[in-house]
């Protein structure tokens, strides 16, 4: 993202939060005396301090010394982190999942496949926006599925501020399906699937001149090569869902044939089997650690140490949820996803940031998300324990510098139900 | 408690089997009574799609016996006297119950588990009826059959010594540093510095922490198994809102790689539920996840109850509605369970009558009223001989739901995925009714909405039998920490729960809803050997199952393998490991 949008979406939110009362604005804020884990050269810092100053991270180290008038919190015996980047979600795409409810989620038809772009129906208001920021979850990824076509759309990444605006960057990943589901959409087999995959792309990548001549695109609709065009020329992310070790080669051959392309793996179930030639292509996978069933004929291999194996072998690895496990309700359970790679055998440090750090560079937003270092944007979480543990939980969640509401309808549910005991001084 | 007739009666024993019979009957049929329960359910991902996987992959009264006379004196303040009373009240009647399965116990009806030999079913139904009388005889009938009886056997094992680990009972305890000691595949000793008896396998636990073997009273494995082809989809027989005929352990395909990730979690025991498209789903069977089965009977939990699977709200109205059928309507779905529960009124009736005639012993043998699978299904229930488990979210639809099992007198074992159980948890606690739960689950369609991270903790703290379960191959990996999560956020909502407590949550409650609570579910003496040895405390996320024992013998070692191949996983030359 470039640094003019980025300032632009930094003043909205400031101009919108005058019009707030849940949410205190803070020029400089000291969070003073947490285990702080950077995600960055400094490793975890015990006893450590950050500084934030409007709205970025402006020093972290040992006792800092706060400017005049700067808001001190005290996180003693806490964790300090970098905000929680869910890197699969469907968050803010719609208000309830099924029930015959509208689900912009979900696209079908022709009329519009590659071209369906999230941040037209993100909802920044969705209630599981905030049910899912109380847990420390700062940033989604969020992409549409398309449920007859190759291409699923173009996914964006948003804040979790709750605010309008929150969409942080323009087309920032389009997504294709090269696995099971897009062969039985590219006429049932993987034989026709990657004809056709090569063939979108050639379509695009000479968009608009065969449309206008009324050649016409041999795969795609018009509509659709446009919204592909800047993918096929290199010009963003094609995050690719694709599970089994075989077809993830032939993913791997055919970025070493198109370098100028930009791919990232979506499941990978069975990418530890080809982790090396993954790291080598420098091609990252997000990678579910409860997918460890053979659920499909394309996840056989499926192994609960695929985050480790991947790691290991030199693969920037992020987590969450496979794809069909992907939702718009529970994107907070990345944290509980990244502590079972914890269990199975991924290094803290490793599991930690493949949900901050590693989402960020796979988004291309690594130079502005994911670590505490001077000069990063502001999401920050206090935890009361060690965040991957299940047990715990935020005690202040950040955004851009703000400090944001740890209310949510659930809470006011459980409030409203609460039994006398839990009432109880 | 009215249920159905035809129980009291049924049980004038003329022979030591038959006296055996009856006490296990008298068990299980105690067990349903107060406080059993499950309710259905399971999204009816053969016939969905998003909301479906969403459901599949992404859960009484109290559960701890011993506490609640201080719960009770707690609940007075909190509540009332009335509320005290009726849990008293409520206590009393477990406590009956458990007195009679000390006495009638499984392990006193030895012959009983014996393939071939006199067999008991379920409900304590005797086999060996009379030829050509599918319910038994004059003396009394069941509508529960002995075919498709349990083949499982214990394995023999040595006596175990698991010594030195924090020791959670299943009860509500807390032993740190304690020995458990499993002779005969039963719980024999339980405290510090137990004698290892000769020949031992010793297991040394210091540091670890040992628990009873998970329950979790709602799974779809082997009918909806890995992998998920248009083949494996079993779960539903979405055909008519009716299908009490059927059951799901004859879609269960015990090759699913999924036992063998859950025994890997620490499970001894799971209820395989039909799906929720029907109000009446068929039939439940508990079973024992044991490695290697070639049958579904050898894994089938011996004397457990099978279950009548009914499902509310969106599921079977959206599933017939979409087909201009009914049930389309919730008030549908209403009419319809009624309507079929009537049936069976008259359907046992006509049985009730039949067996009345042949006792009189008329000149002319009365002629028999025709076999009709569905009815059998339902008359059991009316009978008691099965639990009922029911899936069902909303507040309001369980409380209509429970009007209709007043209305034909008998008992909801439990409430399953009851995302607003917390707003009727007092209900649920006087009714007796569990609630199997999900500790987060939520969103994915309307009659989810209201889901909150305190449901589990609310329903536990109104007195009610709070379950963790799963419905998913996934969670059922981790119901541990699906407990812990529930745990702690009630313990950030202000409620006092100790991670003993929180265990009754997992082990004691659904063996509660299950009928098979004087069998499994904590480590009291004279149990199960269902053990299971964490590496660290379960309500971490880095706890691993290292051991897990069933019925006293070691099924599970991490050291030897971490998930062990069904035939399905075999010799799958990509899935070969490093």
């Amino acid at each position: 993202m470039s640094l003019r949008s980025l300032s632009s979406a930094l003043l909205l939110v400031g101009a919108l939060s005058l019009a707030s009362t849940a949410v205190a604005r803070a020029d400089a804020v000291l969070i003073s005396g947490g285990k702080v884990v950077t995600n960055g050269a400094a490793g975890v810092i015990e006893n450590g301090d950050v500084l934030i100053v409007d709205g970025r991270i402006e020093a972290v180290g040992l006792r800092l010394t706060p400017p005049a008038g700067a808001r001190v919190v005290d996180a003693r015996g806490r964790w300090v982190t970098p905000g929680v980047f869910a890197a699969a979600s469907e968050v803010g795409l719609n208000e309830i999942g099924g029930s015959g409810a509208p689900n912009d989620a979900n696209v079908s038809g022709d009329i519009a496949s590659a071209a369906a772009d999230a941040r037209l129906a993100f909802n920044p208001a969705a209630t599981a926006i905030a049910v899912t920021r109380i847990e420390g979850v700062t940033r989604a990824a969020i992409a549409p599925s398309h449920s007859e076509a190759l291409f699923s759309g173009l996914g964006a990444v948003v804040a979790l501020d709750g605010r309008p605006g929150g969409v942080m960057d323009a087309a920032a990943f389009q997504v294709v399906d090269l696995g099971e589901p897009g062969a039985r959409r590219a006429g049932g087999s993987r034989a026709a699937l990657w004809p056709a995959f090569a063939a979108a792309l050639r379509d695009a990548r000479e968009y608009p001149q065969r449309y206008r001549s009324g050649q016409g695109g041999a795969v795609l609709n018009e509509l659709d090569a446009e919204a592909i065009q800047p993918f096929a020329r290199g010009q963003g992310l094609l995050l690719v869902r694709i599970e089994r070790a075989s077809d993830i080669r032939q993913l791997v051959s055919f970025a070493q044939a198109n370098p100028s392309l930009s791919f990232a793996i979506h499941g990978g179930a069975e990418a530890w089997r080809v982790a090396p030639e993954l790291a080598a292509a420098r091609i990252p996978v997000i990678v579910d650690p409860f997918a460890n069933l053979p659920d499909r004929l394309e996840r056989l291999a499926a192994r609960a140490d695929n985050a480790a194996l991947l790691h290991a072998a030199g693969v920037t690895v992020a987590i969450g949820p496979a794809p069909g496990a992907v939702d718009a309700h529970q994107s907070r359970l990345v944290l509980q996803l990244a502590g079972n790679a914890v269990a199975a055998g991924l290094p803290w440090e490793a599991a930690f940031a493949a949900i901050t750090s590693a989402p960020a560079e796979i988004f291309g937003l690594g130079r502005s998300l994911g670590r505490l270092e001077r000069g990063m944007i502001a999401d920050v979480v206090i935890w009361d324990g060690d965040p991957l543990e299940v047990m715990s939980a935020p005690v202040l969640v950040m955004i851009d510098g703000l400090e944001t509401s740890l209310v949510s309808r659930q809470t006011r549910l459980r409030d409203r139900y609460a039994p006398a005991a839990a009432r109880a001084p | 408690m009215a249920l159905g007739g035809g129980w009291s009666s049924a049980w004038d024993a003329k022979s030591p089997a038959l006296a055996c019979a009856r006490s296990m009957s008298s068990r299980l049929k105690n067990a349903l009574l107060p406080a059993r329960g499950f309710a259905p359910h399971n999204e009816i991902c053969a016939v969905e799609s998003a909301a479906c996987e969403a459901e599949r992959k992404g859960a009484a009264m109290t559960t701890d016996l011993r506490i609640s006379r201080r719960d009770a004196k707690r609940l007075q303040r909190d509540s009332g006297e009335a509320f005290a009373g009726r849990l008293r009240a409520w206590t009393a009647s477990l406590a009956v119950g458990v007195a009679i399965g000390a006495a009638g116990g499984v392990s006193g009806c030895a012959t009983s588990n014996e393939p071939g030999g006199a067999s008991v079913n379920a409900s304590g139904a005797p086999s060996g009826a009379p030829s050509g009388d599918v319910y038994g005889d004059a003396a009394g009938h069941a509508f529960v059959t002995d075919a498709f009886a349990s083949t499982y056997r214990r394995v023999e094992a040595p006596p175990t010594l698991i010594r030195g680990g924090l020791v959670i009972d299943g009860t509500g305890q807390e032993f740190p540093e304690a020995d458990v000691l499993i002779v005969d595949g039963r719980i024999a000793g339980l405290g510090p510095g137990l004698d290892a008896p000769d020949g031992a396998l010793v297991i040394d636990a210091a540091g670890r922490f040992v628990t009873p073997g998970i329950i979790d009273a709602h799974s779809h494995l082997g009918v909806y198994p890995s992998p998920s082809i248009e083949a494996t989809s079993d779960g539903n027989e979405a055909t008519q809102p009716n299908t009490a005929e059927v059951w799901a352990e004859h879609s269960v395909w015990p090759m699913d790689p999924g036992f063998s990730r859950a025994v890997a979690g620490g499970v001894t025991a799971l209820h395989v539920l039909p799906g929720s498209a029907n109000l009446f789903g068929g039939r439940g069977v508990t079973l024992r996840p044991v490695l290697g089965a070639r049958t579904t009977q050898e894994m089938k939990f011996l004397d457990a109850p099978q279950s009548l699977k009914m499902a509310c709200g969106e599921n079977p109205a959206r599933v017939y509605g979409s087909r201009n059928t009914s049930p389309a309507s919730d008030m549908a779905n209403v009419a319809g369970w009624r309507q079929s529960f009537a049936q069976a009124q008259e359907y046992r009736r006509a049985w009730d009558e039949y067996f009345a005639a042949l006792a009189e012993g008329g000149e002319e043998a009365p002629t028999p009223p025709d076999r009709n699978l569905e009815m059998e299904t339902l008359a059991a229930v009316l009978n008691g001989e099965l639990t009922v488990q029911w899936h069902c979210y909303r507040a309001d639809e369980m409380v209509t739901a429970l009007e209709v099992a007043r209305e034909f007198g008998f008992q909801v074992s439990a409430f399953h995925h009851a995302v607003e159980a917390y707003k009727i948890a007092d209900i649920l606690a006087e009714r007796g009714v569990c609630a199997a739960l999900w500790a987060d689950w939520w969103g994915f369609k309307l009659e989810a909405y209201d889901g909150i991270r305190e449901n589990i903790p609310f329903v536990d703290a109104a007195g009610g039998c709070a379950i963790v379960h799963s419905d998913s191959e996934v969670g059922i990996q981790r119901l541990n920490q699906e407990a812990a999560k529930a745990m702690s956020d009630g313990r950030r909502a202000g409620l006092d729960i100790s991670r003993a407590r929180a265990w009754t949550w997992l082990s004691l409650n659904p063996a509660r809803a299950l009928g098979i609570e004087a069998e499994t579910g904590s480590l009291e003496l004279g149990k199960a050997g269902d053990v299971v040895v964490w590496s660290a405390d379960p309500f971490s996320v880095y706890a691993r199952a290292d051991l897990v024992f069933m019925d006293g013998a070691l099924a599970y070692d991490r050291a030897v393998s971490e998930a062990p191949a069904s035939d399905f996983e075999l010799g799958q030359s990509h899935g070969e490991r490093p």
